[in-house]
């Protein structure tokens, strides 16, 4: 294939890694940003969001998209709902001491998977996606679908964005964030801001799920690689800053893409790790982190 | 946090000498109970132990539950016809996790703990090479149904045996004729990054080569990777056959990204069915497999000329006229591959009798027994088909199918002979010392 044709389907590629990166790292740099908790079962939360859609779009059956949009919006809250009774009953009790919430959720973590591979069992099981329409370009064809995500991701993006900066809530969790004790003393449930935060984070996690299970499978080990890059993501933008979480994924997604397409994966996860230890080195707070105070 | 029960204050759970003696006594009492040694003052009586080694979770999950299932239903037959040498059968299950370190740890694990008398099942080939060292060193034969060459090429030990499946090597050698004659000459092949993979990167291209075709293009794929259109264009333009060995859970989405990339203008497929293992072929996304070839050990779909020991082979362990679990026809079963696990048994069984086996003692008398057998008559032992064995390599050697995806079902279409898998021995392990 010439270069021009592989480029665009790298950046295509690309853009759909970073889509639901952006998604994924949104979810775990909210949670670290409000409640300062290094959500380590972030990718089972993702993992969760794929297993339950599966189950919903078999259970529904009829037309994929009915399925698919069903999934779409029962999936996050029953994700969401988990997640804010694992709130409740892990983090809470530990009173969200950061070492203690890392073991907490490594244990979560564990957990999850393996009830997941004991009610799901080990299949990888594929979830048919809501339409099917393979785009014919003059040298390949391309998903549809895929480029749908890319767009389902933006808008989710931005909603968030308005939520943060926009309305009450966002205002509440910023709060929250800038100074928890000063928050409580003006009167915010800084408890029930935490429990909603978390869930939001988990349920931001499996919207991203929902989203890619169409053009990957459902499988009890998928949690790993989302958590990992989210990690990364993070880490290059900055902790709970939205801006730097979106651009650190197009710059994560669009490199992977790029780079294992013309070079190797394994390289494209070396300068990823290597763009992170670089970061931490010259601008540990990330590239749009405000620095600690 | 705060310790405020004391769990961490060794003062206050250190041992007194009174309760230390308390335990010694009790300890003591136990060992000399009756019933504690039952087993070892009438051996024979005693059920032989097999420690299987199986892939319960990590990637090779939906393989290990069906290779738990296909055991499961031959050592009820096996124990219905009165067992090995008169004694029943038992069966532990330890999970490696599809992990080579895991592995070695289990089959240490059979030896020292379960002091089981053989250690059995496993797949995956990086499980086998990790864990054929522990074997060697506890002197524990180690009966694998995996499929790679690392048994063949006796890189591994004499404790290590292949006696119930073929390996990739006589597999690539007898179906490249096939593959030459009726899909195409210029091949780019699409493999895992590891051990099983590279049996398959390097055989296939002498083996076709042998045929006036040939391998254009390899490309190698992390085994963990879960999208694949990024490695599609490097397919050359000029790709006749496109042969794909893939693995794990995201095969699925291999072939649902390769029909996107193509669409109905694609090259001939030629996959093994590993593939596709364990999945709905009627899966969305996979009508683009219609009229693509694939490899299968034995096939998924009951054919019209099955044997007798075929059907009840299928029945015994479960499966409907499609391969799926009877009674669940989503849960497909990997009949590719599991029917190693009932004939591997079958050998053991064979073996055992031969050797007069009693008990961990006979363990080399075992693998010498095993080393002498040289073929195995297709019938209710050996459902897939007859076959032979090479003692001196452990490994046996059988049949292959090819089957033509048609209307959502496989298709057997061609069957090789045994001769057509046969290559020169590459070592001998009967010359290391037991």
């Amino acid at each position: 294939m010439h270069f021009g044709p592989h480029l665009l389907l790298a950046a295509l590629e690309g853009l759909v890694t970073s889509a639901v990166l952006a998604l994924t790292a949104l979810g775990l740099s909210l949670v670290f940003g409000v409640m300062r908790v290094v959500n380590v079962a972030h990718g089972e939360f993702f993992m969760l969001g794929a297993v339950l859609a599966w189950a919903i779009t078999t259970a529904i059956g009829g037309h994929p998209a009915l399925g698919f949009l069903a999934a779409l919006v029962i999936a996050p809250l029953i994700v969401g709902a988990i997640a804010l009774v694992a709130e409740r009953l892990v983090l809470r009790r530990l009173n969200y001491n950061p070492e203690a919430t890392i073991v907490a959720t490594i244990g979560m973590l564990y957990i999850i998977q393996q009830l997941a591979l004991t009610f799901y069992g080990p299949e990888a099981r594929p979830v048919e996606p809501p339409f099917s329409y393979r785009i014919l370009l003059p040298w390949f064809g391309y998903s549809g679908y895929k480029l749908s995500i890319i767009a389902a991701s933006a808008l989710i993006l931005i909603a968030s964005w308005l939520v943060l900066t926009r309305t009450r809530i966002g205002l509440i969790m910023r709060a929250t964030q800038y100074d928890s004790e000063t928050a409580q003393a003006f009167g915010i449930p800084v408890g029930r801001v935490y429990g909603g935060v978390f869930a939001l984070g988990a349920m931001l996690a499996a919207i991203a799920a929902v989203l890619i299970v169409p053009i990957s499978q459902a499988h009890y080990l998928m949690g790993q690689d989302p958590l990992l890059l989210s990690f990364i993501v993070v880490i290059i933008g900055g902790l709970g800053s939205l801006r730097g979480t979106v651009v650190a994924a197009v710059l994560i997604g669009m490199s992977d893409g790029i780079v294992s397409m013309f070079f190797s994966p394994t390289l494209a996860k070396i300068i990823a790790t290597l763009l992170v230890a670089m970061v931490l080195v010259f601008r540990p707070q990330g590239l749009f982190g405000t620095a600690s105070r | 946090m705060a310790d405020k029960n004391g769990f961490f204050d060794l003062s206050k759970t250190a041992l007194t000498r009174r309760t230390a003696l308390k335990g010694l006594a009790a300890g003591a009492g136990l060992a000399v109970a009756p019933g504690f040694v039952r087993y070892s003052q009438a051996q024979s009586s005693a059920p032989i132990k097999i420690g299987f080694q199986s892939h319960r979770t990590g990637i090779g999950a939906a393989y290990g539950r069906w290779y738990e299932k296909t055991t499961a239903a031959a050592v009820k037959a096996i124990n219905a016809a009165g067992g090995i040498n008169g004694r029943q059968v038992e069966v532990i299950i330890e999970d490696d996790g599809t992990d080579p370190g895991r592995g070695a740890e289990v089959v240490g694990k059979f030896a020292t703990q379960h002091k089981t008398d053989i250690v059995f099942g496993t797949l995956f080939s990086h499980v086998v090479i990790g864990s054929a060292p522990a074997a060697g060193e506890n002197k524990m034969p180690y009966f694998v149904v995996s499929e790679g060459h690392h048994v063949a090429s006796t890189k591994l030990n004499r404790y290590v045996f292949q006696p119930g499946i073929t390996d990739v090597k006589s597999q690539i050698q007898s179906m490249a004729p096939w593959i030459a004659a009726n899909a195409g000459k210029k091949v780019t092949q699409i493999f895992p990054d590891f051990a099983f993979g590279y049996d398959h990167r390097d055989y296939l291209p002498p083996a076709l080569k042998a045929q006036g075709a040939e391998v254009i293009a390899q490309i190698a794929i992390p085994p963990t990777e879960s999208s694949f259109t990024k490695y599609f264009p490097q397919i050359p333009p000029e790709t006749e056959v496109i042969y794909h060995v893939m693995v794990g859970p995201a095969v699925l989405t291999f072939v649902k990204e390769l029909g996107e990339f193509y669409g109905s203008n694609r090259p001939q497929l030629f996959g093994f069915i590993d593939s596709l293992e364990a999945t709905d072929i009627n899966s969305p996304g996979l009508e683009f497999l219609d009229g693509s070839h694939f490899w299968e050990g034995s096939p998924r779909y009951a054919q019209p000329d099955d044997s007798a020991a075929q059907k009840a082979y299928r029945a015994a362990v479960g499966i409907d006229d499609n391969g799926a679990a009877v009674g669940d026809p989503k849960d497909v079963s990997t009949a590719a591959h599991m029917f190693g696990c009932w004939e591997t048994l079958y050998v053991v069984k064979k073996a055992m009798e031969d050797a007069g086996y009693k008990g961990p003692e006979d363990r080399a008398k075992l693998v010498e027994a095993t080393e002498a057998l040289t073929a195995f008559a297709e019938g209710p032992e050996h459902p897939q088909g007859a076959k032979t064995f090479n003692g001196k390599i452990h490994q046996c050697f059988g049949i292959q199918n090819i089957s033509k995806v048609e209307g959502g079902k496989l298709k057997v279409v061609h069957k090789t002979k045994i001769e057509d898998g046969l290559y020169e021995a590459e070592g001998d392990y009967t010359t290391q010392a037991l």
